[in-house]
């Protein structure tokens, strides 16, 4: 922990600066501070994160009146050395007009048309007024997170493709644009990217997401805590644990409910065996990409072994539905802290010894070295997270820098790398694997005896909770308001995806089309994750 | 090279014939699919899949298929790239109303005739998601369906023996 709070000396410059700001108090929120703002303020607010050094992590609305006059709440997460803090402002739902923070911060870009698309609010000085997550499922006279929108919608009969949406197109002569998608030619998920390119060369590349929008916000409303913990696993289904753990941190904190021990462990040790599975299983992806197939099926192997002995311990390939509010559904039996010990160490040789083979090549080099860079600083004005912010430069790690039970026992080891090609991010998956080993030996040697889950309790209606946790991709945040009777009034989950999908459009440019593939595999950005 | 071929020589041949985690003989599934498709299909299956919406977990278990200790190529089955070239969709949901216009697209673009699995809870019952301003629900919602294989996701073996069921269906 920082001796002093990160976030005192930034505090006192928005008041020094003028700003109507109001520290709240809110338990379900901590770590996380909470100010309230001023509508007027918010520009500045955002002016003077960014000039204090701040990262912009998330924004998200909540519509909380029933008539005109009342009020549609704003937030926005910012961070700064492990310190977070949520700055909340509200405007009139007649006339829902805010300032934008995507001039500071282009990782706030998306976020904002989100909110617009989701919620009605107008940012103004936004750069894009293009819609980002609605295509044509509603008008855009609707907004589907207001509360008078019913959560069964208006449908048409068959909802028409989305054909209107204006990319940026490139000019001159011998440039041509690719379409692709949102249809995949392999076995993934859908999304369009659009580009512009002359010869083989990528001029600008842009994406259109939204194609898996499920409405996982609305649906949410009404939930109990059970129902919100099984929606959140299938937020993104390869990030199923740390989802479910991060909406299950965010509900247990509204409710004051303390986790007992051995669940908590045990969902460190679920967590680290997610990282592992996804790192290893994209590592041979990214080989099948460059026509590696001897890397490509080595590691495919490996994955499937891991996820063989994750079903043998939890039951469930992906270990989906293994956390619910108040710990863990299954326990894990003694005979299998030695099976998963020896398990981690066999596949650490294994690795190794794939990885001196594969080091070897010029044929992997020449492919991976120098593809896709993204450049530092384009990583950190985006907030980039997860392991494509370590291999350009981006030192964070939630389980070091803020962290939560049981990681603040634990001493985890957080590569990083500068170069930011898709070499440093496999090397910065690589090396993350290597540090989960160590974190499931410390964790299946220190695993406390105990029970696994304690019964859960409703919070009170308005109870809040924030849950942040370092999935495999990065940064997770999620945001939990309950109602009345233990139900859900507002989830917000903010998957690392958000942060890294912009990064995709930068890292391609200049490179060829035959290697967007494998920068893209590098970067494995989720699309249900992101288009909720 | 050499390590490469020292490594391949050490590691053999993986690919599973026996009973794995008291689940039937992957061989043996195997084995009656590669005889379905011989004699419906002239040895080749082709597939394609569409995620429809799903939360990605399908997939990666459709994925695996592929992966050596599946090998599903072995049996005649292959993920093919565009829906003119295939005899079977796999389609993951649910449904969402982005996906709708594309999924349908796809469907119209099959050669008849043709056949149609809806994978997964969400495929085949909404799962999770339901029904909504943003989810059609599932598969059947939008396209006909011939099959329908359950599970959350289904594991590599469920895939399996759900294909195998389809094409029994068809003769």
């Amino acid at each position: 922990m920082m001796p002093q709070d990160p976030l005192a000396p930034f505090l006192s410059r928005l008041a020094d600066a003028g700003l109507r700001v109001e520290a709240q108090a809110s338990p379900g929120l901590a770590p996380a501070q909470l100010i309230l703002v001023q509508s007027e303020d918010w520009s500045r607010l955002g002016n003077e994160a960014y000039a204090y050094g701040c990262r912009w992590v998330a924004g998200w609305g909540e519509d909380v009146g029933e008539d005109e006059n009342e009020s549609i709440r704003i937030n926005a997460c910012f961070e700064k050395a492990g310190a977070y803090l949520v700055a909340r402002t509200a405007v009139p739902r007649a006339t829902p007009v805010l300032s934008s923070h995507t001039a500071c911060y282009p990782g706030a870009d998306r976020p904002e048309r989100h909110i617009r698309d989701m919620l009605g609010v107008v940012f103004s000085g936004h750069p894009d007024a293009r819609r980002w997550t609605r295509h044509q499922a509603w008008k855009d006279s609707e907004f589907p997170m207001r509360r008078d929108f019913p959560a069964a919608g208006r449908p048409q009969v068959q909802t028409p493709a989305d054909h209107q949406y204006t990319f940026l197109l490139a000019q001159g002569s011998g440039v041509y644009e690719i379409p692709v998608g949102p249809v995949h030619a392999g076995i993934i998920e859908p999304g369009h990217f659009r580009f512009q390119a002359v010869g083989e060369t990528v001029l600008k590349l842009e994406a259109r997401l939204g194609y898996t929008h499920k409405g996982i916000e609305k649906i949410a409303e009404g939930r109990d805590a059970a129902g919100l913990a099984r929606l959140a696993g299938r937020i993104s289904g390869d990030s199923t644990v740390a989802h479910a753990w991060a909406a299950c941190m965010a509900m247990e904190k509204a409710a004051g409910l303390e986790v007992p021990p051995r669940a908590v462990w045990l969902r460190a040790l679920m967590c680290e065996r997610e990282r592992v599975a996804n790192h290893v299983g994209d590592v041979g992806a990214m080989l099948n990409d460059i026509a590696f197939a001897f890397g490509s099926y080595q590691f495919a192997r490996l994955r499937e072994e891991w996820q063989r002995v994750s079903r043998e311990a939890f039951g469930h390939r992906f270990m989906m539905d293994c956390i619910i509010p108040g710990g863990v559904a299954v326990d894990l039996e003694e005979r299998l802290i030695a099976t998963m010990r020896d398990e981690a160490d066999a596949l650490r040789e294994q690795i190794g010894r794939l990885m001196a083979i594969i080091n070897d090549l010029p044929s992997v080099a020449d492919r991976v070295r120098g593809a896709g860079v993204l450049k530092p600083e384009y990583a950190k004005a985006l907030g980039c997270v997860g392991y494509v912010g370590r291999a350009s430069g981006m030192d964070l790690d939630v389980r070091r820098d803020a962290p939560y039970p049981p990681y603040d026992q634990l001493s985890v080891k957080v590569p990083l790398h500068h170069y930011g090609d898709v070499n440093a991010r496999a090397r910065t998956r690589l090396e993350e694997t290597s540090a989960s080993f160590d974190l499931i030996e410390a964790l299946l040697a220190g695993l406390p005896a105990g029970p696994i889950r304690t019964s859960w309790k409703h919070p009170a209606e308005g109870a809040e909770g924030l849950g942040l946790i370092e999935g495999w991709r990065g940064e997770i945040l999620s945001f939990v308001r309950f109602g009345a009777d233990g139900r859900i009034a507002r989830f917000f989950p903010r998957d690392p995806s958000w942060t890294t999908w912009p990064a995709l459009e930068l890292l391609i440019h200049d490179n060829i089309v035959p290697d967007f593939p494998v920068c893209n595999k590098s970067v494995n950005g989720s699309y249900s994750g992101h288009d909720l | 090279m050499l390590r490469i071929l020292g490594k391949i020589q050490r590691l053999g041949i993986i690919t599973e014939r026996l009973p794995d985690l008291g689940e039937p003989a992957l061989t043996e599934i195997g084995e009656q699919l590669k005889a379905g498709i011989g004699e419906q299909f002239g040895g080749s299956l082709a597939i394609r899949e569409v995620d429809a919406g799903s939360c990605n977990g399908c997939e990666l278990e459709i994925q695996a298929l592929n992966n050596p200790f599946y090998s599903i190529e072995r049996f005649g089955v292959h993920f093919v790239a565009s829906p003119r070239h295939a005899d079977m969709l796999l389609v993951t949901g649910p449904v969402s109303r982005h996906m709708e216009a594309a999924l349908r697209s796809t469907y119209d673009a099959m050669p008849e005739p043709r056949l149609v699995i809806a994978v997964g809870e969400c495929g085949a019952c909404g799962g999770e998601f339901g029904v909504s301003y943003a989810s059609c629900g599932a598969v059947a919602n939008v396209i006909p369906v011939d099959a329908v294989i359950r599970g959350c996701p289904p594991t590599p073996l469920a895939l399996m023996r759900g294909i195998l069921e389809a094409i029994g269906k068809r003769s």
